[in-house]
């Protein structure tokens, strides 16, 4: 209970200071030297907020809709010989850095950002991939007995009962990557992209901690709530299913 | 089946590959180049029709998995060898500016044969050993080629030529990043997931506090640690001698260790509490002390899952600490960075491709050791 | 009425289901039994399909049901498995109106359809129309699975071990239930069990298979009196198939006219129960409710083979 109350307090405290964030300048001003700006100016913190969770948004929603198109598709028909593969190439994929893979995007797409979504969406596959198999082959086999035993076809078992089963381990999934996109985003400064990073990144160039302290404030609150909020939808539906 | 449908795919993308430029030429190594195709060299026709050979051959019929890694591999190779070949044509003699640079064509071949090689490793499904062999025999390959010159045309390794001691000293900086925090954090760490375990009224507090601490972008986490350190060595006496400053390696390394608190504590207490409880009842009624039962039942049992949180944190680690290069914590990060920052990308492969392959390697190790660990304790 | 003709299924060259041929007839309740392994399931799977057979034919009604779709015939069948399979994210409602909504009936019927198989199973359907699978205990998941399988009215029914994760107690109480509901509904019912003891207790048919193979099909008496072969005779059990087989007839059944002492016996009471209260209460014969008695004579005389 307190810990909601905290979170709603934390999402009141985060809408204040992008609504009127020079409120919170005697807040900032500690960190500053050399009578610095306390509150980074250059751009709208609201305007980069959304920009930031806009570019996260279209990302998770790529890779949410690709990846489990793929699942889908490697788990039925001819597509169950590619199953081997998927499952080493999301293995292999998930060692590579999320940085590395946002500097190569960069030779393909340029700066902007083109490449931090092209890097987020590539890295945010494999989280949602891998659970949406989990979700998708992991069914008991008395459920899937009993669904094929009363004459549901293949595709009123995907869609009435694989996947309405498996979305608590896609929303895992999709939290997974929405987490991790928020925090990568915030790198796409570095090649342009118009994210929080923006504000960190003129911290650390002007070293001024009153800027990077603000830019990570504001991703961290923005990605505890989404976090919590993933998996309290997680919770509800793991709770009406009566799994733990 | 006639055909072998990941085949099919394997062959689609690697002749998207050939038709595409395998390298980009660029007077120097700033400026946009012209793509130049493998057909297009002396020797290059050979080659393609090889490659493309391969390829389709791959995809008929059912090839035993291990015929199948033969051809991944060759193919791999060939690849790899084509544009050293084309870096050793293509550069005027005796010039130093002109770089070869790898182009989309070069990307896809890989690709296309680096599929093949995973799924062929896939379906051969070998054993322990054999991975480990197979592992060093990749190593010991990649080593050979890049110490036979073969490449040393490619623009890369121009980059590296030319700062090759500096090369060395950020690699070093790298692996002590990556290996220096998560030895910290399993120092750390692992006494404190058995303190929460022996002490579940702390569990929700400490995993709370770790759990937050893991959201903060990684970014900042670095940004903050520069003035807290800054702070500590101009107010701590002693400290600035102890090398503690607010730039350099010390802001990074204790960011990455922040990082990995939350992996280490919470696997090494999922670990211990995954222990059947009739298993630990059974060392108790044995009479076992409880320090014994932790050590001798307890641990070993967690073994496994504390391996698990090894390999997420030297996995993440390696890839965070490119982010040191921000920062002046050195790293491969420096080299993609300043590549981003000069717009010379073969700089930022010099940065990206070490720390892809570390990571890589490090993924694939640690998911063998955790296989062995698993087999002592079934 | 099923008729089973020639049926086999090989895997690998290897016969699980060797040449069966059997009929059930229409309203008769139909026990497979046999040992894991033994084919029964596969059988059963045959029946609607879920195992392709290699070779034979299933025809119900004198209808082939290889002429049609597999996902249809399924809908037409009823099938419980042990366990339930309910599916864990509908309600129990959803569970039960599954087959009767892939057929396309209406909103009410279907919501009266459910009531009516909730009440026949003796739950309140006010309370458990919502509930979810993993709200029920065993006894009422089982309840459940059965009246999905009964919900679209269908004239074959096939069970899998339908009790197996049931406990004693309750698992009596299911198949008096069960009984009760198929004699009651008039639905050909073929179940499959390892359990000797629920097939004599709930078979108008048993059919006893081993490796693969049919080797009896035949009233329960008989399969107690005269099995076929050595493996039936040790899979019943000779230590006490005489109580089994005054487990099978009624006391109403052998009632003769005369007098007794003592408290009566209703006429349902099994032949089994019958001489439990002789031998207990020192009686030579018990009065029959509505007239009537049954003596230790006629009881004896019951439990030898003819």
């Amino acid at each position: 209970m307190t810990g909601r109350i905290l979170l709603g307090l934390a999402g009141l405290v985060l809408l204040a200071f992008l609504a009127a964030p020079s409120a919170f300048a005697p807040l900032f001003q500690p960190f500053t030297r050399n009578n610095a700006p306390a509150i980074y100016t250059q751009t709208s913190l609201l305007s980069l907020t959304l920009s930031h969770l806009a570019i996260v948004a279209v990302a998770v929603a790529a890779s949410t809709l690709v990846g489990l198109v793929l699942a889908v598709l490697v788990t039925r028909g001819a597509g169950r010989e590619f199953l081997p593969l998927a499952r080493t190439v999301t293995a292999v994929g998930q060692t590579f850095p999320p940085v590395a893979v946002l500097a190569l995007a960069v030779p393909v797409m340029g700066f902007g950002t083109g490449p931090t979504l092209v890097a987020l969406f590539l890295y945010g596959l494999l989280p949602v991939f891998e659970n949406a198999l989990a979700g998708l082959t992991g069914q008991t086999a008395q459920v899937t007995e009993a669904a094929r035993g009363m004459g549901l076809t293949p595709r009123q078992r995907l869609w009435q009962i694989d996947l309405p089963l498996s979305l608590p381990l896609l929303l895992a999934g999709m939290r997974l990557t929405a987490v991790i996109s928020l925090g990568t985003a915030t790198i796409g400064s570095t090649v342009a992209a118009r994210t929080l990073g923006e504000v960190i990144i003129a911290g650390l160039l002007s070293s001024n901690t009153a800027f990077v302290l603000q830019g990570g404030l504001v991703v961290g609150i923005l990605a505890v709530l989404i976090h919590q909020g993933f998996q309290a939808l997680e919770r509800r539906i793991r709770g009406r299913m009566g799994l733990a | 089946m006639l055909l072998s449908p990941p085949g099919v795919l394997f062959a689609l993308i690697g002749t998207a590959g050939l038709a595409l430029p395998l390298v980009q030429f660029k007077p120097n190594r700033i400026v946009t180049g012209e793509g130049i195709g493998l057909h297009a060299l002396p020797l290059g026709l050979p080659l393609a029709a090889a490659l493309c050979g391969l390829l389709l051959a791959t995809c008929l019929g059912r090839w035993p998995a291990a015929l199948r890694l033969a051809a991944a591999v060759s193919g791999f190779v060939t690849v790899i060898l084509s544009l050293g070949l084309a870096a050793s044509h293509l550069t005027p003699e005796g010039n130093t500016i002109a770089r070869v640079s790898p182009a989309s064509g070069f990307w896809l071949l890989l690709l296309a044969f680096g599929l093949m090689l995973a799924d062929a490793v896939g379906r051969l499904r070998p054993s322990l050993a054999m991975r480990w062999l197979m592992l060093a025999a990749a190593l010991g390959l990649v080593a050979a080629i890049l110490a036979s010159g073969l490449l040393d045309g490619v623009s890369v390794m121009r980059e590296y030529a030319s700062r090759r001691d500096l090369f060395g000293r950020e690699a070093q900086a790298h692996l002590m990043l990556a290996f220096g925090s998560l030895g910290a954090a399993l120092l750390v760490g692992i006494p404190a997931g058995i303190a929460i375990f022996q002490a579940p009224r702390w569990r929700g507090p400490v995993l709370g506090v770790l759990n937050i601490l893991q959201t903060i972008p990684s970014l900042a986490l670095f940004g903050i640690m520069i003035p807290v350190f800054g702070w500590v060595a101009a107010s701590l006496p002693g400290a600035a001698r102890l090398g503690v400053a607010g730039i350099g390696v010390f802001p990074a390394l204790v960011a990455l260790f922040l990082y990995s608190l939350l992996p280490v504590v919470s696997n090494t207490l999922a670990g211990l509490s995954g222990v059947p409880a009739a298993t630990r009842d059974a060392a108790l009624g044995l009479g076992m002390t409880r320090p014994q039962v932790l050590a001798q039942v307890l641990v070993p049992l967690a073994l496994p899952v504390l391996l698990a949180a090894v390999r997420i944190v030297l996995v993440q680690n390696i890839g965070l600490a490119v982010i040191a290069g921000l920062i002046g914590g050195g790293g491969f990060g420096t080299f993609v960075f300043q590549g981003l920052n000069q717009t010379a990308m073969d700089l930022v492969l010099l940065g990206a491709l070490p720390t892809i392959a570390l990571a890589l390697v490090a993924g694939i190790a640690l998911d063998l050791l955790i296989q062995a660990a698993h087999r002592g304790t079934p | 009425m099923i008729e089973i003709r020639n049926l086999s299924r090989l895997y690998d060259g290897l016969a699980v289901v060797d040449d069966v041929s059997l009929t059930v007839e229409t309203g008769q309740l139909a026990v497979l039994v046999g040992t894991s392994g033994s084919g029964k399931t596969t059988l059963l799977r045959m029946i609607n399909r879920l195992v392709q057979p290699s070779s034979g034919q299933v025809l119900i009604d004198g209808v082939d049901t290889a002429t049609l779709p597999a996902h249809l015939l399924r809908r037409r069948i009823g099938y419980a498995i042990q366990g339930h399979g309910l599916f864990p994210h509908r309600s129990v409602a959803q569970n039960i109106a599954t087959v009767p909504r892939l057929l396309g009936w209406p909103r009410r019927q279907i919501d009266a359809r459910v009531d009516e198989l909730l009440a026949l199973f003796q739950l309140d359907p006010a309370a458990f129309r919502g509930r979810m699978p993993h709200q029920l205990s065993g006894g009422q998941a089982q309840r459940v699975g059965v009246a999905r399988a009964l919900a679209a009215k269908p004239d074959l029914l096939l069970m899998d071990e339908p009790f197996g994760a049931l406990d004693p107690l309750i698992r009596a109480k299911a198949q008096d239930d069960l009984r009760q509901i198929q004699r009651q509904l008039g639905t050909t019912l073929i179940l499959v069990t390892h359990d000797m003891t629920e097939a004599v207790d709930l078979g108008d048919r048993i059919a006893v298979m081993d490796g693969g193979k049919l080797l009896q099909y035949d009233a329960p008496a008989r399969i107690l009196t005269d099995p076929a072969t050595p493996f039936v005779r040790d899979l019943i059990g000779t230590a006490d198939r005489a109580l089994r087989l005054l487990s099978l007839a009624r006391v109403g059944d052998i009632a003769a006219p005369g007098q007794a002492e003592g408290p009566a016996i209703a006429p349902g009471a099994s032949l089994r129960d019958a001489l439990a209260e002789c031998l207990w209460s020192g009686r030579d014969a018990l009065p029959v409710e509505g007239g009537g008695i049954v003596t230790l004579n006629a009881l004896r005389a019951k439990a030898r083979p003819r």
